[in-house]
């Protein structure tokens, strides 16, 4: 099980790295974990598309596929890609300490 | 009387049409069932078009073959499903009222999802093998051509037979191998996934057969759009991929009368249970095969093992108890590698697919993961089958649930 210090609390991680527990996640671990995915930042829109993942999980039990956070969210799939390089739904979901969403097999 | 209604007489609708028949009551029950064209396709057959190993006239038959006489057969296109109001509305102003629902519409491909796909080189440069008219261009296409860049392209997941590309790759390395001008061809596979296929094992093994056969793989690449005039494929960050002739596996999504009727996802897949095939939101409609949006691949051997669950699950449904059979998520898939030989895989929800022996353990006579003659033969044998028990519903000796024997883990 792999495990990250976060000012002294160890987060569990799932098989794909994802948090284990959702309760553990807050702003300041959401900015450790982009870290990882080499995102320095974390600005205004990323927080938009974190947020919606978050709301989306809530209510569906599923984090969003691509397609749906494009329709849903209002940011376009480009600018997505610019915000988290190679797979926006995997790393936002990473990210907002959600399980890898099911439709990414 | 009570009214059974099926919509879509593809490979998961005929083989349910023909279970129910046997079974029910006529006197009880009247079946009607629904679809656009006349004509049955024997969609695993298309992979082998391009390449010339099997003609048109291989992979149809018309659909009333299969029809058991005295069902109501309707030939119209579905303007929508109105759930609330227990009824079907189709193009043609028919009103079909059912008590029972089944729905088995498939899967098709959405080339205009992306942008520049479907442009000026369509079907002269880009080419998908979904269709029985793009594989039969692509046919006419390869017969004449001398070699350069070919890249198969997998737009998103998920998509029909989602070992279909790969086929088709090792297809297309045996076939310009026998036309001498394998040197002069660069085959390249382009997919979004992190690797060759969908499951990390598998994935692995498929990918070294990739190398093996001198096929550049390409992951992580989610096309953005098609340049026609440049001929490449731009991916949404900006990486790109020149091709002299694109072989595309478009977006796939369910029929668009799903989305009038607001039943879909945001791909027109219905939302369905993973395990009793029932709707999740209507208690009176069963749904089967591609048309779902289960997390099990899209093809013709797991919507035959849901056939069986699904039967069990509409008798208890009519007869007013609980559908209680549970599907695993089993799916079952020949990969033709080429030169004679394939490599077959046996895999559910939870269990990826695993070397080993099948359907008997230590014996076989196929082999999992591995790349034999029989395997190829398993897969040429099937297209027989296929026609002369699987559509008709008739039972194969294959167990609906996966089975552990004769995989080593």
């Amino acid at each position: 099980m792999e495990t990250v210090e976060q000012k002294s609390i160890i987060l569990e991680r799932d098989a794909d790295s994802n948090l284990k527990n959702l309760s553990d996640w807050n702003k300041e671990v959401a900015v450790e974990l982009a870290k990882e995915e080499d995102i320095t930042e974390l600005t205004e829109r990323h927080w938009l598309v974190i947020n919606f993942m978050r709301k989306e999980f809530k209510e569906k039990g599923d984090a969003p596929s691509i397609r749906r956070l494009t329709k849903e969210s209002g940011v376009e799939t480009k600018e997505l890609y610019n915000l988290f390089p190679k797979g926006p739904a995997k790393k936002a979901a990473k990210i907002a300490g959600l399980p890898k969403p099911k439709g990414c097999i | 009387m009570k009214k059974l209604l099926i919509l879509g007489a593809g490979t998961a609708g005929t083989m349910m049409l023909n279970k129910l028949y046997n079974a029910l009551d006529k006197n009880e029950w009247q079946i009607t069932i629904v679809d656009q064209h006349e004509t049955h396709y024997y969609q695993p057959g298309f992979l082998f078009i391009p390449f010339g190993i099997y003609s048109r006239n291989d992979v149809i038959k018309p659909k009333r073959d299969f029809f058991p006489s005295g069902v109501n057969a309707i030939i119209a296109q579905i303007d929508k499903v109105e759930p609330e109001n227990n009824r079907v509305l189709l193009n043609n102003n028919q009103v079909l009222s059912y008590d029972l629902l089944l729905i088995a519409t498939g899967s098709r491909i959405s080339p205009e999802e992306t942008e520049g796909m479907k442009d000026k080189l369509w079907h002269k440069n880009i080419f998908d093998f979904y269709t029985i008219e793009g594989a039969c261009a692509l046919k006419n296409f390869f017969k004449h051509w001398e070699g350069g860049k070919l890249v198969l392209n997998i737009t998103e997941m998920p998509i029909k037979c989602p070992v279909a590309p790969l086929e088709f790759v090792f297809l297309a390395d045996s076939y310009f191998t026998g036309k001498g001008i394998r040197d002069k061809v660069d085959i390249h596979f382009v997919t979004p996934l992190p690797g060759a296929f969908t499951k990390p094992k598998a994935s692995a093994i498929l990918g070294d057969f990739l190398d093996k056969k001198n096929i550049k793989l390409t992951t992580d690449f989610s096309i953005g759009k098609v340049d026609n005039d440049a001929k490449k494929i731009i991916s949404w960050d900006e990486q790109e991929v020149p091709f002299d002739v694109l072989v595309t596996i478009p977006t796939n999504k369910g029929d668009d009368y799903i989305k009038r009727s607001g039943m879909g996802d945001e791909l027109n897949f219905i939302p369905t249970d993973k395990h009793s095939l029932r709707s999740e939101k209507y208690e009176n409609i069963f749904v089967i095969g591609d048309t779902t949006n289960l997390p099990s691949s899209k093809a013709g051997s797991v919507a035959h093992f849901q056939s069986e669950i699904l039967f069990e699950n509409m008798l208890s449904f009519m007869e007013g108890r609980e559908p209680k059979e549970k599907f695993d998520g089993h799916a079952n898939c020949f990969i033709e590698s080429g030169f004679g030989k394939g490599i077959l895989i046996d895999f559910n929800y939870e269990t990826e697919p695993l070397p080993g022996k099948f359907p008997l353990p230590g014996i076989g006579p196929f082999s999992l993961l591995e790349e034999t003659k029989m395997n190829h033969y398993g897969k040429v044998m099937f297209r027989w089958m296929y026609w002369n028990f699987l559509v008709k519903g008739l039972e194969l000796p294959i167990e609906s649930n996966m089975s552990m024997a004769g995989k080593r883990v």
